[in-house]
């Protein structure tokens, strides 16, 4: 593909019927289901994983806080990629000879290796606001949830976290929004996501400018989507009395 | 325990380097064209306005890896001839990490309340004064940390130039790591060095982040 450059000069015919023609717009709708996959399967690890981590990082136990202090740095100062690599070329290996060929002979090694390491990486991010919703919580709330006699889970079940998940949900947008387009670089180990088809229809065609502004309409209408919708959840949620929009 | 990475270690710091160079044009590029887009999206004129904050928008909803391919394709369309990966990847960082910086730059000017600004005026400083000597240094406070963080994000963001084969720090590691097969040390390697740079630099960040809270 780096010799293709030379071939292509100024006389550049477009060709938009790559986005829709036969095989490659089934390329691009399948492309969009694993991309809808990575992003809502990682986002419930990301999701569950990140707001244990976020309520470590401030329970009472200083090993607990240290752990989950640990993990966000660890995550957040290494990028996404070389997660993703070291996970799936070198995962395999951390469990041994033996294991190692039974694991790396699992079909769709890389599309499992890839949802669950954007839904560590993104939990790292989901812990730091989390961290920081909780913060924003007056110690009040904490008293007054253990005067009235509940234990400490019991308090962090149903005083703090409702609260704290209502207070979050305009970062989390934003989370969510960054988990699809992370779920992009699952390309680099060969996940058949959106990106990925755009540039195999790009081999095949030579069409490649076509079909990644095609890939880009389709992140940013997917974009947009999310916006709207978390937009309904955030007036829905919204606690009564605090700040209106 | 770290043998392939100690026998490759030359090839696998000139993959570094190439991206500290591709941060570095990044960045040199990134935040002066950031400055512009954070003034456009704070400009009362309606034609720089919206087209700038189009700009933000789209660019902000679209993968950094697909505006990497999208550079990538249409460079020699519009210079008619190939270009190599590196130019064409700056190119796009600087396009693509501009949006984040301006907008940190329109949050950092925002920040700075208008009584500070009338205040400046009523002691009988010019506009250019005020600018100078109250709305700057405040704003620049402010956005400081963030600038800091984002750089970090740009830096770890170049890693991504591999997908134009690009040989940095990850491609030259997975080349490395094909030949020996020794993906633990080399990957881990690789992540270790990302780790140092990366936390030194949030380090940073925070100690200014601390500055800026007793001074704001």
């Amino acid at each position: 593909m780096f010799l293709r450059g030379i071939m292509l000069g100024l006389a550049y015919e477009f060709d938009w019927s790559v986005l829709w023609r036969n095989p490659y717009g089934m390329y691009l709708l399948k492309g969009i289901w694993v991309t809808l996959q990575l992003g809502l399967i990682g986002w419930v690890i990301a999701l569950s994983l990140g707001v244990l981590i976020g309520t470590m990082r401030i329970s009472p136990w200083r090993w607990l806080r240290f752990l989950g202090g640990a993990y966000v740095e660890l995550f957040r100062n290494v990028p996404f990629m070389v997660q993703l690599f070291f996970w799936y070329y070198a995962g395999p290996m951390l469990f041994g000879p033996s294991l190692e060929k039974s694991i790396n002979s699992i079909i769709g090694l890389n599309y499992y290796v890839a949802i669950i390491a954007l839904g560590m990486y993104t939990a790292s991010r989901v812990a730091e606001h989390t961290r920081a919703g909780f913060s924003s919580i007056s110690r009040d709330h904490y008293h007054a949830g253990l005067s009235t006699g509940l234990t400490h889970p019991q308090m962090y079940r149903y005083v703090i976290i409702p609260y704290a998940l209502r207070i979050i949900i305009p970062p989390l947008t934003t989370e969510f929004l960054t988990i699809f387009k992370n779920s992009s670089i699952a390309m680099t180990i060969g996940v058949l996501e959106t990106t990925f088809m755009s540039y195999k229809i790009d081999s095949e065609t030579f069409h490649g400018l076509e079909a990644t502004t095609g890939a880009c309409l389709i992140y940013l209408a997917l974009g947009l989507t999310i916006v709207r919708l978390m937009g309904i959840l955030e007036s829905r949620l919204r606690i009564p009395g605090m700040i209106g929009r | 325990m770290f043998d392939a990475v100690v026998t490759n270690l030359p090839f696998l710091m000139g993959g570094f380097w190439v991206t500290v160079k591709l941060a570095f044009f990044a960045l040199a590029g990134g935040i002066p064209l950031g400055i512009l887009v954070g003034l456009g999206r704070i400009s009362t004129n309606k034609w720089v306005y919206y087209p700038v904050t189009f700009y933000v928008n789209v660019i902000r909803n679209i993968p950094l890896i697909l505006v990497i391919f999208w550079f990538y394709f249409v460079m020699p369309i519009i210079i008619g001839s190939p270009l190599d990966p590196f130019p064409s990847a700056v190119i796009s960082f600087i396009i693509f990490e501009a949006t984040y910086f301006g907008e940190i730059i329109r949050a950092g000017y925002q920040s700075v309340s208008k009584g500070q600004i009338e205040a400046g005026y009523s002691t009988g400083l010019t506009y250019t004064q005020t600018t100078r000597y109250i709305l700057i240094p405040i704003a620049l406070r402010r956005m400081l940390p963030s600038l800091i963080t984002q750089s970090i994000v740009t830096y770890q963001d170049t890693c991504l130039a591999f997908v134009i084969g690009l040989p940095e720090f990850i491609r030259r590691a997975r080349i490395v790591d094909t030949l020996e097969v020794r993906s633990i040390q080399l990957f881990g390697f690789v992540a270790i060095v990302f780790f140092i740079t990366c936390y030194i630099g949030s380090v940073i960040s925070r100690r200014f982040e601390v500055k800026a809270e007793q001074g704001g």
